[in-house]
């Protein structure tokens, strides 16, 4: 589904990202771990399009992809959430995931004037859908608050909410679980495996929660200095020397 | 007598008002909708009022036109071409951040004020066009204004709701949105360029029109009538002021802020002799210092930007 062939990405002399290749199989959920600075993020805006790579290239369904805008890519069913969170902060956090669905008929100016009745029909569908995600996500109750005045968390699951609202092939998740309490972990755990059973999303996940990992991923990718380390399931990946040394840390493997 | 005075000094006040409202109004998309900054609105003013002009003015040697058509032609051809100017500009400099777009557009309305000086064929130079025709213009004085008055204020009202139909709707939600997080919204698979686009000449065909009531109200436009000061700055006031992000406000905006512009020349106007020629600094100074106060003491203006709210409790509410 996703084939990074020799990804190369320098800024201004510093290479982030260097000679990264991997797969991605249709309907996997991968994980991609490693120490901060690896470049799993750097990895992420180049797949999502907000980067353009010095050289090597990616493809996506086939298609190579390389250089196209992210907004292009989501059309081709890309979504990606940010580690910090990017969430619309004077729009309400109805209206952050309302805005979402692709091809609303009200987005064009218009449409808005000359035929009301389609516009609100379609509201009236993408309102309903952002409500179900707001409750699946616990936030009905700030459904109507600035979605810049919700708590870090909370704008965390907005990120992630927005990924639910399109017909998304390939999600990429950065850190979905930080500031996430353990409950709420555990549904959106859930969540990540009904979508990816049921809907068929192929989800990467960049992570550092390895009991979210344990359960959900296979395979694990775990990048070091911008170029992978090694690729296996976790079992393989968790006793590798390399990770260890590189990661994981000596005790890390008894803790996890 | 003197009340018949006073009487025409508000149908005055309230014309004007309502053309400052059209340009608030149009700020307002730029700014409020879609976080544009805009410092150039005099330019668009002007492509507006001269078209107007040109297309309704009776034919006059020594320059382009004019072609004696109706107002209504007039003004409508004035947002077309506000419209058509917007594009390449807003395609060459939207792609800069908020700042470097001030700095573009501030050069290009001065592009625009110097070709309009300078072009004789195009706008008869520094003389300008007069013998612009005005609606019901031929009433007796009062009812003239008064007519005038009901006009514009019914293409302010036309012109407010299809701005406020927008606000809510997904166009205006997916504005906000790219000017909350440009990022967010280009991974959400917005196209961000086309639709600041969009928005630039949006708000800059209700400048225009702005522009062509401006002019059919003094029956003539001149170069002189392009002054950024006037037409740039103090709308950018009556925004900020008003409440940038919601349509209301900028309509109130552009009212408190043209009656304190408007009663401080009467104000100035009292000082003595030796003081009148800094009369006009003064109001300067005072608009700033309002300016000032607003930013310092309320920053989202009079009428914040709205929350949408919860749509369906109000419908039930409602049934």
């Amino acid at each position: 589904m996703l084939e990074l062939d020799q990804l190369v990405m320098d800024f201004s002399g510093f290479r982030a990202v260097n000679g990264c290749s991997f797969r991605v199989d249709e309907g996997s959920i991968t994980a991609l771990i490693g120490p901060n600075g690896a470049g799993k993020t750097t990895l992420f805006n180049l797949i999502a399009g907000a980067l353009v790579p010095t050289s090597g290239t990616i493809r996506f369904l086939g298609e190579d992809v390389t250089g196209l805008s992210s907004d292009a890519l989501f059309h081709k069913g890309l979504v990606r959430t940010f580690q910090i969170p990017h969430e619309f902060h004077r729009l309400t956090a109805l209206e952050n995931l309302m805005m979402v669905p692709p091809a609303q008929i009200g987005e064009g100016l218009f449409a808005n004037w000359l035929s009301w009745g389609k516009v609100r029909a379609s509201e009236a569908e993408v309102e309903q859908k952002a409500y179900d995600t707001l409750e699946f996500l616990e936030l009905t109750h700030v459904a109507h608050q600035r979605a810049g005045n919700l708590s870090g968390g909370q704008k965390k699951l907005l990120e992630l909410g927005r990924t639910m609202m399109t017909d998304a092939k390939l999600v990429l998740l950065d850190e979905p679980a930080a500031g996430v309490n353990r409950t709420l972990l555990r549904k959106l755990e859930e969540k990540i495996q009904i979508l990816n059973k049921e809907r068929g999303y192929t989800f990467i996940l960049i992570e550092h929660d390895m009991e979210m990992i344990e359960k959900l991923c296979d395979p694990v990718i775990c990048m070091a200095e911008g170029a992978v380390l090694i690729q296996g399931d976790f079992q393989t990946v968790r006793s590798d020397a390399r990770v260890l040394e590189a990661y994981l840390g000596e005790t890390a493997g008894e803790v996890a | 007598m003197e009340l018949i005075g006073l009487a025409n000094y508000a149908l005055f006040m309230g014309i004007f008002i309502g053309i400052y409202a059209l340009l608030a109004l149009g700020l307002n998309i730029q700014w409020g909708f879609a976080g544009l900054f805009n410092a150039g609105i005099a330019g668009f003013f002007a492509v507006g009022a001269y078209t107007s002009a040109i297309l309704t003015s009776p034919s006059a040697d020594g320059r382009l036109g004019g072609f004696e058509l109706p107002f209504f032609v007039g003004w409508f051809g004035a947002m077309v071409a506000a419209a058509l100017i917007a594009w390449p500009i807003g395609k060459i400099c939207l792609r800069f951040r908020s700042d470097y777009l001030a700095i573009a557009t501030i050069g290009v309305a001065e592009i625009i004020r110097l070709v309009i000086k300078s072009e004789e064929v195009l706008t008869n130079g520094a003389r300008g066009i007069t013998n612009i025709p005005r609606p019901f213009g031929d009433l007796p004085y009062v009812q003239s204004q008064l007519a005038y008055l009901a006009i514009v204020a019914a293409v302010l009202v036309v012109a407010y709701l299809m701005v406020q139909r927008q606000f809510n709707a997904p166009w205006g939600r997916m504005m906000r949105a790219i000017r909350d997080n440009e990022l967010a919204a280009r991974a959400m698979g917005k196209n961000v360029e086309y639709r600041r686009l969009e928005a630039f000449i949006f708000g800059a065909a209700l400048m225009g029109l702005g522009g062509a009531l401006f002019a059919h109200f003094n029956r003539s436009i001149t170069p002189e009538a392009i002054d950024p000061m006037v037409a740039t700055f103090l709308v950018w006031i009556m925004l900020i002021l008003g409440g940038s992000g919601n349509n209301k406000g900028a309509i109130l905006g552009a009212t408190v802020v043209w009656i304190i512009w408007s009663v401080s020349e009467i104000a100035t106007d009292q000082l003595p002799h030796e003081y009148a020629v800094k009369a006009k600094y003064i109001r300067l100074f005072l608009i700033g210092l309002m300016l000032q106060l607003v930013l310092r003491f309320r920053p989202e203006g009079i009428l914040p930007e709205p929350l949408r709210g919860d749509t369906r409790t109000d419908d039930n509410a409602v049934k």
